[in-house]
């Protein structure tokens, strides 16, 4: 939306991000589970209610808003810098419009984008530990409830931080993967054999 | 062009015709009138110091940049152009989109796309574009690359490839695209000198083959060996124009002499 020319599709999507950017996650979910708690009668009215009233639901839609707005920052970036000329090579060869964005921009945004949006999803995998604050029984609450019952503050502490950490692993295996599928370009070329076949002219 | 007007008349359509063709940058007028006929089959040498609009002119006929006036005619189609926001904008980007896929270009940076192999770069306009039958395009390029000489580069990427294999690669990816007429903006000037010769080799193979060419190139000797026409561009106008032997043996032009003395 920043980057199709529209004024009022540039400015909602520049105050979206400026909003879920600028402001503290933790606040978001705040505002999200208590804040629209106190609409109760009129969100039961829209019947969704059944929505916000678990804390499970409004982590999820804080983190939803939130990641979105990281990653179409994340996105735009990739697509500016995908080279002018190579989209002009493909406007010289006939192509425009969808044709021009489905072959040549969008996959060259997306390999440029990938390592930044790898970051962006750690980011995201940490931030759950925000919502054990609403009551939510993810990682961090639970272990925070263990340690209420046993005292073993370092332990329980430890192994949380493992499963983090495991998580992120695989986040970070996976990302690498794709990287290194999407770009075979950019690694050593296949070991040169001799130009039998080549007719020079 | 008195000369191009006058051996038009005997052709049917000349494959290139540009006329009065004006274009300015801000404040600063590039091309002021500039008009030019290419029948089939010419090789025509646009020469010039930079900044003298000539690859302002060339990117003009496949309307990389948009005139602010004149006409513009490929084989006999005239490109609509109508008044935009911003100035002169093409009327029906459909018929620019039919003619840019008859009028190949080949750039000063090669510009190959970089995510796909340079077989995937020959094929993807024919392909994609121009929606012929992938296997009869896959055979086509390859018989294209084997003539460039980088058949065995066809499954590398063009990270992979020397600046004159890609600009080789380059010249058969516009190839594959059967094109009309062939527009070259200075296709050795980013190349270092011992890799230039390849690729002026290829451009002659392509000349004897009674290819359309316009090529913008500071490579004398191509001009006066390959070409059948010179055209020398001097801040936006045609400053002297003709067969090669002519322009080069007896210049008109006091900036053409200059141009070519300082050139040798």
């Amino acid at each position: 939306m920043r980057m199709s020319g529209i004024r009022v599709l540039d400015a909602f999507a520049q105050a979206y991000v400026f909003v879920f950017r600028g402001s503290p996650l933790l606040v978001q979910i705040f505002l999200i589970y208590y804040g629209l708690g106190q609409f109760r009668p009129t969100l039961q009215e829209w019947g969704l209610w059944g929505f916000f009233r678990e804390p499970y639901w409004c982590a999820v839609l804080a983190l939803t808003l939130n990641t979105a707005a990281y990653a179409s920052e994340i996105i735009r970036g990739g697509l500016q810098a995908v080279p002018h000329q190579q989209v002009e090579a493909a406007r010289a060869c006939g192509m425009s419009g969808f044709l021009l964005f489905r072959r040549i921009v969008f996959p060259i945004a997306v390999r440029q984008a990938l390592p930044a949006y790898g970051s962006e999803l750690i980011l995201m995998v940490k931030a759950t530990s925000l919502a054990s604050i609403i009551t939510m029984m993810e990682v961090t609450g639970i272990a925070a409830k263990l340690i209420s019952q046993t005292f073993r503050a370092v332990e329980v502490f430890v192994v949380a931080g493992v499963i983090y950490l495991i998580l992120n692993f695989t986040i970070t295996r996976i990302i690498m993967a794709i990287e290194w599928w999407l770009s075979p370009h950019l690694r050593h070329p296949p070991a040169v054999k001799p130009a039998l076949d080549a007719v020079h002219v | 062009m008195s000369s191009g007007v006058k051996s038009v008349s005997s052709e049917t359509n000349p494959a290139v015709s540009i006329r009065e063709l004006r274009k300015s940058f801000g404040s600063l007028e590039v091309l002021k009138g500039v008009s030019l006929d290419a029948k089939e089959g010419d090789v025509i040498s646009i020469l010039g110091a930079s900044g003298s609009g000539k690859s302002t002119m060339l990117r003009c006929i496949n309307m990389l940049e948009v005139p602010d006036s004149g006409d513009i005619r490929i084989g006999g189609e005239t490109i609509k152009l109508k008044k935009g926001r911003r100035g002169a904008e093409p009327a029906d980007q459909g018929q620019v989109d039919r003619i840019r896929s008859r009028v190949a270009m080949v750039f000063q940076s090669f510009n190959l796309w970089s995510h796909m192999t340079i077989l995937e770069n020959v094929i993807e306009a024919p392909v994609h574009v121009q929606k012929r039958p992938k296997a009869e395009c896959i055979a086509e390029a390859e018989a294209l690359l084997a003539k460039v000489g980088i058949a065995d580069k066809r499954n590398q990427y063009p990270s992979h490839l020397s600046g004159g294999q890609q600009q080789r690669a380059a010249i058969a990816r516009a190839l594959a695209m059967r094109p009309n007429v062939m527009l070259f903006d200075e296709p050795t000037s980013a190349l270092d000198p011992e890799l230039v010769g390849e690729v002026l080799r290829v451009m002659r193979s392509l000349a004897e083959e009674g290819r359309t060419m316009l090529v913008v190139t500071h490579e004398m000797g191509f001009a006066r060996d390959v070409s059948n026409r010179v055209v020398f561009l001097h801040k936006g106008v045609v400053e002297e124009e003709g067969p090669p032997a002519e322009v080069f043996g007896a210049p008109k032009s006091e900036r053409f002499k200059q141009f070519i003395s300082s050139h040798r």
